[in-house]
């Protein structure tokens, strides 16, 4: 009974959502009531993206009619496991893989998680030394720091300024005893874009199994997993307008790794338990739209991030841009404003509604700032000072144009309250 | 994650500046930690006539300072010393466990800004109870 009535009201719920208008500032993506009267311009798409509504749409059913369990044979169950199927055959197309080469995780974290620990405990009698770099999310790096508790050794790559790994240090790092190459696709804080063809190409080249985390790179950057050497490549929805808590694992055939879930023979016996359908689903149609909108949704955020950029190395002095110049996501741009602390600025951004990110320590329950901005060699103070904004779909000129008058007065206000700005003799205007 | 004081605090905050000829002025923290506060102190007849701050540091580190120097006016100097960053913190309605090293600067900030004061006068500097008195609970140090 209980059921029946949160079922009914989930229902309703839902489908009261579809008859409301969408705001007119973002048409597409930003549903009325879902969040404060307040305009909010949502800057923080390399955190997560809203579900496109035509994605929610496609899940709907797998959480209604179709509820069948895929391990079972009749026909509502069929229905389950033919859309699981759907949906892998999209995600296989997205970056060129074979359907068969696709399995379905929780997410990002669980596929890193998957990748690193798989194949280092089954190729644990060929060597015990993985190579990785600097700057990888913590799902890659913890991951790494736990492995070396058990007994295993690994390098971690520097970067450059801009955040690149250098194809030829990736060489020089290969030991006889080196089992796995792991560098990302595209750095989630910087927004640098790594060269992994080379990488994955010397990788080949020494057969060491190489994994790329491409969570931040789907639906921006092509991606062919054959062309480029990529053995194995983690994915999230959540990054690509798709839900939370669903992810994919690429592992080209042949290769050898353990299992990290144990339990029923889902997903061809190497990912126990049963399936997220209504997500699975909507991964896949999320993906299909990432990848059939990759140029228009390139050229309109990069427009728009350009426009931020020039705005703010032009209307805020001591403002510099972190990662590389050229070779970054369309919609990314992370910038360190000297003297003032990210945290205060977020906090006041989004006392005018703008969501948007910091490298601070501040925010990331540690003291320390974020190990990407130290690794491209930033001093603590200026990581501090970094502000990360991501374009997302539904952003326009008009949230550009209000992030450019409002975020040169937070700066500001936060630089006449700080110490090193007076040191530094930079009050009052009377620099440059 | 802020209670609504320290919000308060942080955007609106109480005698920001500094004090030209100030009695005494404590600077504390670190850039490399992410806050450096400096307390400035105008002391008349033993009493704490007005106090200001500048800060570079997050929301809590600003609304410290802020409290702070609310906490000091008017107070004479030995009133002034006891303040805790307990009691910053408390005035506050409380910090978020990893921002407690906050209230232990502006303590510290306070601590300094006297100390300079009574260098200035010729008088000892007031030595620190017990340095390990502060509540850091759950506060991590940031080691420069
Ligand atoms: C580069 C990168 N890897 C992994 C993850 C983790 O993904 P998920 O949140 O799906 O576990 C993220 C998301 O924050 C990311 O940006």
């Amino acid at each position: 009974m209980v059921t029946i009535y949160i079922a009914f009201t989930i229902v309703n719920t839902f489908r009261n959502y579809k008859n409301i208008p969408f705001r007119a500032t973002h048409p597409e993506l930003i549903r009325e009531g879902t969040m404060s009267e307040k305009r909010i311009i949502y800057l923080d798409h390399a955190a997560t993206t809203p579900v496109k509504p035509s994605v929610a749409d496609a899940m709907w059913p797998y959480m209604n009619d179709h509820f069948g369990n895929p391990s079972s044979i009749y026909r509502i169950a069929r229905e389950s496991k033919n859309a699981i199927e759907t949906a892998r055959a999209q995600v296989a197309k997205a970056v060129g893989a074979e359907p068969g080469e696709i399995y379905f995780t929780s997410g990002g974290s669980e596929s890193d998680n998957w990748a690193i620990k798989g194949i280092a405990f089954a190729n644990r009698k060929k060597g015990n030394h993985i190579i990785t770099s600097a700057i990888e999310h913590h799902a890659v790096l913890h991951t790494c720091q736990y492995l070396e508790k058990e007994g295993f050794s690994v390098t971690y790559l520097p970067v450059d300024r801009s955040g690149l790994v250098s194809p030829p240090d990736l060489e020089k790092a290969i030991t006889d005893k080196t089992i796995l190459i792991s560098v990302m696709y595209a750095n989630n804080e910087i927004g640098t874009i790594e060269p992994v063809a080379e990488l994955g190409a010397i990788a080949r080249k020494h057969k060491i199994p190489f994994h790329t985390d491409a969570v931040q790179a789907i639906g921006n950057v092509p991606i062919d997993v054959k062309g480029q050497n990529i053995d194995l490549l983690s994915l999230s929805a959540h990054k690509f307008y798709g839900p939370k808590g669903i992810g994919a694992l690429y592992i080209r055939k042949g290769m050898k790794i353990d299992n990290l879930i144990h339990g029923g023979g889902q997903e061809n016996r190497r990912r126990a338990g049963t399936e997220n359908i209504a997500a699975i689903v909507g991964l896949g149609k999320a993906i299909e739209l990432a990848t059939a909108d990759i140029g228009w949704h390139n050229s309109h955020i990069r427009a728009l991030r350009d426009r931020l950029l020039t705005g703010i190395l032009e209307k805020i002095p001591y403002a510099r841009l972190n990662g590389h110049p050229e070779k970054r996501l369309p919609g990314n741009l992370n910038v360190s404003f000297e003297f003032i602390e990210g945290e205060s600025m977020l906090l006041w951004l989004d006392d005018e509604g703008i969501c948007a990110s910091t490298g601070s320590a501040c925010t990331s329950g540690s003291l320390e700032p974020s190990h990407v901005l130290l690794a491209i060699g930033l001093p603590h103070e200026i990581a501090h000072g970094s502000l990360r904004l991501t374009l997302g779909d539904a952003n326009t000129e008009a949230d550009v144009d209000f992030v450019l008058e409002v975020l040169p007065k937070v700066v500001q206000k936060l630089r006449d309250m700080s110490p090193l700005y007076r040191k530094s003799g930079k009050e009052g205007g009377c620099n440059v | 994650m802020y209670s609504d004081k320290v919000m308060d605090h942080f955007k609106n905050p109480r005698n920001v500046g500094e004090i030209e000829n100030p009695s005494g002025v404590g600077e504390v923290g670190n850039p490399v930690c992410g806050d450096i506060m400096n307390i400035y102190i105008k002391v008349e007849n033993n009493v704490i006539t007005d106090a200001k701050f500048k800060t570079f540091g997050c929301g809590a580190a600003i609304a410290s300072s802020s409290m702070a120097t609310e906490l000091i006016r008017g107070k004479t100097l030995e009133e002034a010393w006891d303040i805790s960053n307990k009691a910053v913190a408390e005035a506050l309605e409380g910090l978020p466990p990893i921002k407690m090293h906050c209230s232990v600067l502006a303590e510290e900030g306070i601590h300094k800004a006297i100390n300079d004061y009574r260098k200035k006068q010729g008088l000892e500097p007031w030595a620190e109870k017990n340095p390990h008195s502060h509540d850091h609970s759950g506060d991590s140090t940031c080691q420069p």
